[in-house]
This record gives structure tokens, sequence and C-alpha cells, in this order.
């Protein structure tokens, strides 16, 4: 399972110490943006979405610490998200009434707690295999733990879920986390906390050890390491940042139900880390944010958006294994010598025949939709506000030939984009 | 009590062979391409389906017979545009790619027939009861269902045992690049081997839908169990599949048939104070209740005391 990432690795330190703003610059202005980003989009939706994306964000990394760092792919991260999420509103509702003087902002540390418990007990089970086995055992062990869910109704609340409420905590510099605005700066925070960790970790020896596991497991246990321990510990410290993320969900929702610890959670974050793209430390945020708002965006257009969710997931795979960020990173030689310009009118080229294709298939998909699930309509139906009947064959033509005449235009922009992006390489490389 | 344990030991050798049905298929198919197909089980519900589709217009034989074959021909196309495109990525991304195709599977057939269970009954031909013990009928499709899949079984085993197809599967699982130079298409033997693999999923698909309920989850169901099959058999070794096949299809059918919990055995609970509250629910679980959860407790244990598998031998 090894998989050839070619991952920027940031220099070892070397004797001549970097600039204060070189080193830590990139994390000032994160800061700066995280805290004028509710200026900007200032509305109560793009608060609380940005709230979700703040989430994902620490979920998504942490998951890519198995799958882009160490090269385990696991199907059940969800159950440490969960189960950080669980503790950390059971945790606030024993407190609720006490004296107690943990204010609400050091909650997320249960939730990540949590997560590193669950990560060492199940860790030290499933990571005694590597590669396929190790996949199938995880998917096995969340089925576990979700089933055992719906058994112990008290703890997990059931169908419903167990709620808790936020303001009932102390009260500390006047924060009362009522409103959305004051969460959304408490996850901005132990978002960037938690990122810098994270990045933190891959610059260590032991991030740089991960690294070589998932390169090349044999050559590691030759120089002396021992790879079940790598895993092992990789694995527990991503359910620990997990679990962060879970409590600040928990925090953020004010309910955690069972479904949030399911496989069906597991396989969004997949999604979301490979579509951002594994190779890259910022692929998982890249790729929590445009997931997350693909997901709110496109659920309220239309009702099969998980399809096009796969259909994307699997178009990714075949096409874009880097995924977003591998994308961008490729354009980068380019931009910084100013050959940029050589490529993008090739590029738009792409795209038009593109959102043509895309348009065609949708038709179909929606119009299948209309016609096989929502037969109680009838076949009267709009798409893009254009009103047409689904039952007629003029609309499944005009469909047919957008994908088609869209798909094989699109395929021959690309090979264009292609050749000219070499070939802007190439003059890169002249003198 | 006699009773129950019987209906129970054939209900579970029933569930057993349908699991075998479909694990045969992906332990082959795994052995051969070092590639797991997650989407196994959804191919199994696509049999599912177009049986039921065909069976409303042809009747259940027609449905028998096409259904495996239509899905086989969808396995085809899948390995030969899509696994074989992503086979240069990685193993991660052929996983993933497989992954992906659990979803797109499951949302079309949801677009199709709908997320409520489809009226797929057991067919007119074989609607009688085949024999009666003490009391209780046994209904002939079952029998049908388990005839089916034991016929399936022998004939696999005949085929790559004793025919020069299965001798020139059985070289390609180990030496692929001896077998090209011998004159063979690998390629082409992997394409036919994914399609067979696919269809046999579907077989157990036709004759598991009238039994069990024919919905858009029943892949989500099924497919994690039938990883555990596969891990706990030991990956890549058709023998182990078999043997945890049928352990499983029995510790699931006699955990349903033992309705009695801890508490009906040990009386009520010893635990006081918050812990009851909490792990009163465990106290009192039936062992029916836990019979969803038990593959994954066997999985556990099996990881702890023999990682391996039971009959695996290769460390993958």
């Amino acid at each position: 399972m090894s998989q050839k990432t070619d991952m920027k690795i940031p220099a070892l330190p070397s004797g001549a110490r970097e600039s204060f703003l070189a080193r830590f610059g990139i994390w000032i202005v994160a800061a700066i943006v995280l805290a004028g980003l509710p200026y900007v989009f200032s509305s109560g939706l793009s608060v609380s979405t940005m709230c979700m994306m703040g989430t994902m964000i620490i979920f998504a990394l942490s998951y890519n610490m198995l799958l882009g760092q160490t090269g385990l792919l696991s199907f059940g991260h969800a159950v440490f998200f969960g189960l950080g999420g669980f503790l950390t509103a059971w945790a606030m509702n024993a407190v609720v009434g006490t004296a107690s003087p943990v204010p609400l902002f050091l909650f997320p540390i249960m939730g990540g707690f949590t997560g590193l418990v669950f990560g060492i007990i199940l860790g030290a089970v499933s990571t005694k295999r590597s590669g396929t086995a190790f996949a199938m055992i995880t998917l096995g062990i969340a089925e576990l733990v979700s089933s055992s869910a719906l058994i112990l109704r008290h703890f997990f609340g059931g169908e419903e879920g167990i709620t808790l409420d936020r303001t009932d905590m102390v009260q500390v510099f006047g924060l009362s986390f009522g409103p959305q605005i004051q969460v959304y700066y408490l996850i901005a925070v132990w978002c960037l906390i938690s990122v810098a960790a994270m990045y933190a970790i891959t610059c260590t020896p032991f991030g740089r050890i991960c690294n070589a596991v998932r390169d090349n497991p044999e050559r590691v246990r030759f120089i002396g390491y021992n790879t079940q321990t790598v895993r092992f510990m990789a694995f527990s410290l991503s359910g620990l940042f997990a679990g962060i993320g879970g409590g600040l969900a928990a925090i953020n929702f004010e309910i955690m139900n069972s479904a949030q610890m399911g496989v069906g959670e597991s396989g969004a974050v997949i999604l979301m880390t490979y579509i951002g793209g594994i190779g890259n430390f910022a692929g998982p945020i890249i790729g929590a944010v445009v997931v997350t708002y693909l997901q709110l965006m496109l659920s309220d257009v239309t009702d099969v958006w998980q399809l096009y969710f796969g259909l994307l997931f699997i178009g990714m795979v075949m096409y874009a294994p880097r995924g977003l960020a591998g994308l961008l990173a490729l354009q980068q030689p380019l931009l910084q010598t100013r050959q940029f310009h050589r490529v993008a009118p090739y590029y738009v080229l792409a795209l038009l025949p593109g959102l043509v294709a895309i348009t065609g298939l949708s038709m179909v998909i929606e119009m299948t939709y209309q016609l096989a699930v929502k037969t109680a309509a009838g076949p009267a139906m709009a798409f893009f506000y254009v009103p047409f009947n689904a039952n007629s064959p003029l609309p499944w033509i005009i469909a047919v030939i957008l994908f088609a005449v869209g798909t094989w235009l699109f395929l021959r922009a690309a090979r264009l984009a292609g050749d000219a992006y070499s070939e802007a390489l190439a003059w890169r490389k002249l003198p | 009590m006699f009773e129950i344990l019987f209906i129970s030991t054939i209900n579970g050798i029933l569930y057993g062979m349908l699991l075998f049905l479909m694990a045969s298929g992906l332990t082959v198919i795994f052995s051969m391409m070092g590639v797991l197909n997650l989407a196994h089980a959804s191919f199994y519900m696509l049999g599912a389906f177009f049986g039921f589709e065909i069976t409303q217009h042809m009747g259940f034989w027609a449905g028998l017979v096409f259904a495996p074959l239509i899905v086989a021909g969808i396995g085809m196309v899948v390995e030969r545009y899509g696994l074989r495109h992503v086979h240069r990525h990685g193993h991660v991304a052929e996983l993933l790619f497989t992954f992906g195709l659990t979803f797109v599977i499951q949302e079309v057939v949801e677009m199709v027939w709908g997320k409520l269970p489809v009226d797929y009954r057991v067919p007119a031909s074989l609607d009688f009861s085949a024999f009666t013990v003490f009391a209780t009928t046994y209904p002939a499709f079952k029998m049908f269902a388990l005839l089916v899949s034991v016929v399936i079984f022998l004939a696999l085993l005949l085929v790559i045992r004793r025919t020069r197809i299965g001798l020139i599967v059985q070289a390609a699982l180990s030496h692929p690049d001896m077998v090209g130079m011998l004159g063979h298409n690998v390629d082409r033997i992997f394409m036919l081997v994914f399609g067979v693999g696919v269809a046999l999923a579907a077989v157990a698909g036709v004759i598991a839908g009238p039994v069990l309920v024919t919905q858009s989850n029943m892949a989500g169901l099924l497919g994690p169990i039938l990883f555990v099959v596969v891990v706990v058999g030991g990956l890549g070794s058709l023998g182990g599949a078999f043997v945890a096949s049928l352990l499983i299809g029995l510790v699931q059918t006699y955990a349903v048939a033992f309705n009695i919990s801890l508490a009906d055995v040990f009386g009520s609970s010893p635990l006081t104070g918050n812990v009851a509250f909490y792990l009163d629910d465990l106290w009192n679980v039936t062992v029916a209740q836990i019979a969803p959860i038990l593959p994954y407790l066997l999985l556990v244990l099996i990881l702890i005391f023999r990682p391996r598998g039971l009959m695996g031998t290769n460390n993958r």
C-alpha cells in the first residue's frame, strides 16, 4: 500500500536561524484572516457555515495524519470524532448546576482526551496489520462502535442523541457563547491551535518516520524502527485531534447523535480529505472548506446531491489523484516563472465544454430522478428555471447531445491544455 | 429446543452459503489483483434489483440467468475502464475507487427504485413448504437457495481445480508476468475474473432478494459483514472464507434464536448508582439484540489472538 506522493517537506532546521517572520508569518496571516472573515461574510448562515468548516478542517487534517502521512486508509475515523463529541457533551452536562470553575472554551480538551484514549485502545488492535487488512479492521471496529451505540441507549441517547446547553457554563471575560459569532471565534482559535500542532508534528522526526513508513516500511524496519509502533502512535495522535474536532462540533450544534460516528461520517471525511488532496498539508483544509460548502449548497438545489459527490470523488480518484491541492501545486512553477498566461487560455477553453458536459449529465440525472422517484409530482419539471416535460424525448436528446459533445470537446481541450502546460514548463527550463 | 436448533442450523448454513457466494468472488478478485473490491456488496444489491425487475417482466428463472449476466457486464466495464486506469495510482487509489463506486451505485439504485423496499416475492413455482419439523414448516425457496449456492460452490471448485481455465487463473494469481509470457492475455483474464466474481455476488442477490428485504440499504447492511468474513478467514484464502462464512452465518442465526440476557440468567443488575444508569443497558440486552455486532466482536477477537486470520498466510 505504499504510495508515492511528492509532499513538500519543509527543510530540516539548519544551523542558521530563520527570521521570525519567515517562520511564523504564515500563522500570523492565518490568524488575521480567521479574525477578519466574519466581517466579510457576516450573515448568520455564513457564520454557522464557517463554524462547520472549522470543525471539519480539524477532522480532515487529523484524518490526513493517517491517510496522507502514514499511508493508512481508515474507514472508521468518525468513531473518534463522535466519541469525543459525546464525552464532551456528557462532561458539560455533568458540571451544569455545580459550581464548576471550568469555562466552556476548555471543554474541547475533554474531546481530545477521549479521542486519544480510544485511539490508544482501538489502535492497539487495529494497527497490528497494515494495508488492506488495516482498512477492513477499521471498518469492522467502526461498525462495532456505532452498533453498540444503539444498544447503550442511555449513554448515546438512542436515535435522538443527547443535547447540551453551551451557555450554562461558568462565564469568564463576559463570554456567554450564546451568539454564534462567539462560537465562531472559539472554533477559530481551536482550529488554529490544532492546525499548527498538526503541522508541527509533520516537522518532527516522528512525522518523518511516518512518511517513511508510508513510502517504504521494509526499509524503516531495517534501520531499526518498529513500524507497528509508528502506526500505533500516528493512529492515537490522529484520534486526539479528531476528538477535539468532535468536541467542537458538540459545542457548535448543541446535540450529538450516534449517526455522527457512523460509517457515513467516516465516508464524508475520506471524501473531503481526498478531494482536497492527501499529498499536501493544505489539501485537507481546502477539501474541508470546499466539500462543506458544496454539501450545503447542493443539498439545497437537488435531492440527489450525494450522487454528484460520488461521481466527483470517482473523477478525482481517476484523473486527479493528488486532489485540488495537487492541481494547484502543479501551477506553482508556472506562476514563479511568470509563464501562467501561456496556459490560462487553454484552461478556460477546457472549462467551457466541461461545464456543458456536466449540464448534460445532471439533466439526465435530474430527469431520471423526476420520473422514477418523484412520480407523484408528474413529469413536468424545471432545470435551471427552464420548465419542460421529462416524458417527451426532446429534453433527453438535448441532454445526451450536450453530454456527448461536451465530453468530446473537453477531452480534446484537456489534451491541448496538457501540451501547453508541458511547453510552458519547458520554456521555463530554457536559459 | 431441538426444533429451534434444527431450523436455526439450516438457516445459518443458508446464510453462510450466501455469504460465501459473495466472499468467494471477493477473495479471488483480491488474490488476483491485490485489490479488495469494496463495492462487492453493491453488485450483490444490483443483482437483487435487476432480479426483481426482470422477474416482473419475464419471470424469476429469466431473472436468475440474466441479472448475473448484466451485472457481470457492468463489472467488466468497471474493471476495464475504471480499475485498470486507477491501478497505476497505487492500491490506496484502487480501494478508494471501489469505495466511491459504492456511493454511486447506492445513489443510482435509490434514484431508480426509491428508498422503500420493493415487492420482490418468492416465485409461485417455489412457494410451497419443503418439509415440516414438529410444527414448523420450512419454505421450499430457502432449500432451493441452499441448493443453488452449494451447486455453484461445487462447480467453482471443479473449474478451479480440474480445468485448464482454472489452471491459468491459478497461475495468474501467483505469476502474472510468466502467464503473460506464455501468450495468455492477463488483462483479459483479470477482466473475466472480475466479471465472474461480481456475477457470483449478483446470483446471491437474486436468490437472497425474496428471502431478505430488497432495499437500497441492503449493500450497506451486508458489506461490512462480508469484509469481516474475508479478514476472519484470512485475506486471499478461499478455504478460510468458506469456514468464516459458515461460522458467521451460524453465529448470527443462533444468536437471533436465543432471546436471553444477563439479567435473565443472573437476576437483576448488581450495579448501583451512576454506573448502573449507563451500564444497565448492557446487563439487560438480549443475545438476539447483540446479534448484529457479533461478527465485529469475532473480528476483534481473531485479531487479538490470530492477526493473520483463520487460514491466512500472507501478511499483506
